[in-house]
């Protein structure tokens, strides 16, 4: 310390905060705005669908439920709690969900093109959902087939590209990139084959459809195992955010700032590939969400994983909140894949975003 | 807080290519040293061998008698920090955030520092001269203030021994010279990675030669880097000629003349 305070006291007293670096200080404000943006479009996406409902109908089902009042038309009740709400609740997960997983990728693999799905799991995913769909396999199952056989998949594609990325030199960000690009690619090939030899044309269809990732038929069963999955690995992911700092500066700094790397790395895959399968699972394959929503965060917050992290989730859902009630109005009664929308929304986001700043790349760091 | 660096036999290969070899060093607490040497001698490789972060194929480096690559990684940064060339550095992040990065082998990793993080990185940054800095995003800083910002992240490290891989690059003359001086004043041992061979000469207690995969013995400048050293290293002609200001003996690099060239 002795040599930075004698330097110290040689130079003139800092001055306050620049003006470049203002937005920082709306931190608490924008943090505020978001969580109160998704309170409301909890309640508020509720009344978008097939059928619209006037925000009173809604308010007056969920407090006549919340205080377990009688139920005044069952009819309503029925779109509201039993259908609405846990769609939106799942809506939010997921989008808070991939958006957590986007940041942690672009940390992990240190580049900004970086989405959840990079390691090959939603292409693994496919491939056990299209199993699913088109062999038949679970059929015992149930419903719960289509989610565990693309569960499947997408944890043994994340195995294998963790073991392939470590047989060839380790988890670099370089080398997972390539693996993970590459296995996905040989995966939607397999999955493709699938498709291509099912004597059924509405398996097509049905593949297409979750692919391209859908919300439909959410319950209040299908909520817990995603708000879990959400939850702890958020929480993990929060508790190393000082590490994530150090990552994202290179494998040499973070090793040099006393950073586990190796560990801190395999850590941040495991948790990413859980998370994504999970997700994947649970909704499809959504575009988008993790790319953008990250960079959105970034802007308003900064990049320091402590506020990125809450931030990008907070804005994942209610990003995904809205993407869906779109998917739900703009064809109606049809239901369009999430995908359609989240990419129409997302790209020229994108675009924007990429425009207005020098955005680097990872190498082999 | 300085250290005792010793490593010895330290060597180096990536798959059958031996980069280093027989390395031997002893520096003594305090002391600023110098490394040397053509583009892709190994400056770098050794200094992260000698940073713990790189496991040497042969040898041991021993700070304070304790060999380095046998700490945990926790404790070995708050033994001794790198200042690496770190060209891509993630985007959106405010300076004194990047510069409070150094302080993360003394927090918990879900810490988020506190006030007087903020005065150690506002002393930090005064130290190489971006008082101002402070907020200002990463992106926008040109190539010196830069490195002078990595610096200032390896000054908060609070490290006994203190590792800069070529920090004087992209400094225009004014920078370089106060970089160097304050490097020196630092009451830290400093190994330091230079191109520079005056800026060597004339700021470094003792200068290592690196010259085909070995070393040269440690030594001071103008033992080390002889006019004959110079040209069998680098080839080129130099020749010692005193400061007409300072007294020092400077090595004056012959330039090429266009017509000798074949």
């Amino acid at each position: 310390m002795s040599s930075v305070k004698l330097a110290l006291a040689r130079s003139s007293p800092p001055r306050p905060t620049t003006v470049t670096g203002r937005h920082r200080l709306r931190t608490p404000l924008a943090f505020f705005l978001v969580t109160l943006a998704l309170l409301a479009s909890l309640v508020l996406s509720t009344a978008f669908g097939a059928e619209s409902l006037s925000p009173s109908t809604v308010l007056g089902v969920l407090v006549g439920r919340v205080t377990d009042g009688p139920v005044t038309d069952l009819a309503y009740d029925t779109i509201v709690w039993q259908l609405r709400v846990p769609r939106a609740l799942l809506a939010a997960l997921v989008g808070a969900g991939l958006a957590l997983a986007g940041a942690g990728m672009q940390t992990l693999v240190r580049n900004p093109l970086a989405d959840p799905y990079l390691l090959g799991v939603s292409s693994g995913a496919s491939v056990g959902a299209t199993a699913v769909i088109t062999l038949g396999l679970f059929a015992g199952a149930g419903e719960l087939a289509l989610s565990g056989g693309a569960l499947i998949g997408a944890l043994g594609a994340a195995v294998l590209v963790f073991v392939v990325a470590t047989g060839q030199g380790g988890l670099t960000p370089l080398r997972l990139v390539l693996t993970g690009t590459v296995l996905g690619s040989a995966f939607s090939a397999i999955a493709s084959y699938l498709v291509f030899r099912s004597p059924d044309p509405a398996a097509a269809q049905s593949v297409l459809f979750w692919l391209l990732g859908s919300l439909a038929g959410a319950d209040w069963h299908q909520l817990a195992i995603p708000a879990v999955t959400v939850g702890v690995v958020g929480a993990a992911l929060l508790a190393g955010s000082g590490w994530l700092d150090a990552l994202a500066t290179g494998s040499d700094t973070a090793a040099s700032l006393g950073v586990p790397v190796r560990a801190a790395r395999t850590t941040l895959f495991v948790l990413l590939a859980i998370l994504v399968g999970v997700l994947v699972a649970a909704s499809g394959g959504i575009g988008f969400v993790g790319l953008v929503v990250p960079h959105a965060a970034r802007l308003m917050v900064g990049a320091r994983h402590r506020v990125l992290l809450p931030a990008s989730a907070m804005c994942g859902a209610l990003f995904l909140l809205w993407v869906d009630v779109v998917t739900r109005i703009l064809v109606r009664p049809t239901e369009i894949p999430l995908s359609v929308v989240s990419g129409l929304v997302g790209a020229p986001a994108f675009l924007v975003l990429l425009g207005r700043r020098r955005y680097r790349f990872g190498g082999n760091g | 807080m300085t250290a005792h660096l010793h490593a010895e036999g330290l060597a180096c290969s990536v798959g059958q290519r031996v980069i280093l070899r027989d390395i031997e060093l002893d520096i003594a607490e305090g002391e600023t040293v110098g490394i040397v040497g053509p583009n892709g001698c190994g400056k770098s490789t050794l200094l992260r061998i000698l940073a713990g972060i790189r496991p040497p194929s042969a040898g041991r480096v021993l700070v304070d008698g304790v060999r380095l690559h046998r700490l945990g990684a926790r404790q070995r940064a708050r033994t001794v920090a790198l200042v690496g060339q770190e060209q891509d550095l993630p985007s959106d992040l405010l300076v004194g955030e990047l510069v409070a990065l150094g302080l993360t082998p003394y927090r918990p990793p879900w810490s988020g520092g506190g006030p007087h993080e903020r005065a150690a990185v506002v002393a930090a940054l005064a130290a190489v001269d971006l008082d101002d800095f402070l907020d200002r995003p990463v992106d926008q800083l040109s190539g010196g203030e830069r490195r002078r910002v990595l610096l200032a992240r390896g000054l908060i490290q609070e490290t006994p021994l203190l590792l800069l891989d070529e920090p004087t690059n992209h400094l225009d003359v004014r920078h370089q010279l106060h970089l160097m001086r304050l490097v020196r004043r630092l009451d830290r041992t400093v190994v330091v990675a230079l191109h520079d061979l005056t800026l060597a000469t004339t700021t470094c207690d003792r200068v290592l030669v690196l010259h085909e995969g070995g070393a040269l013995p440690l030594a001071p400048p103008r033992e080390a880097l002889t006019p004959d050293v110079v040209n069998a290293v680098f080839g080129v002609d130099a020749t010692p000629i005193r400061h007409p200001v300072t007294g020092d003996t400077h090595l004056l690099i012959t330039p090429l003349r266009t017509e000798d060239t074949p």
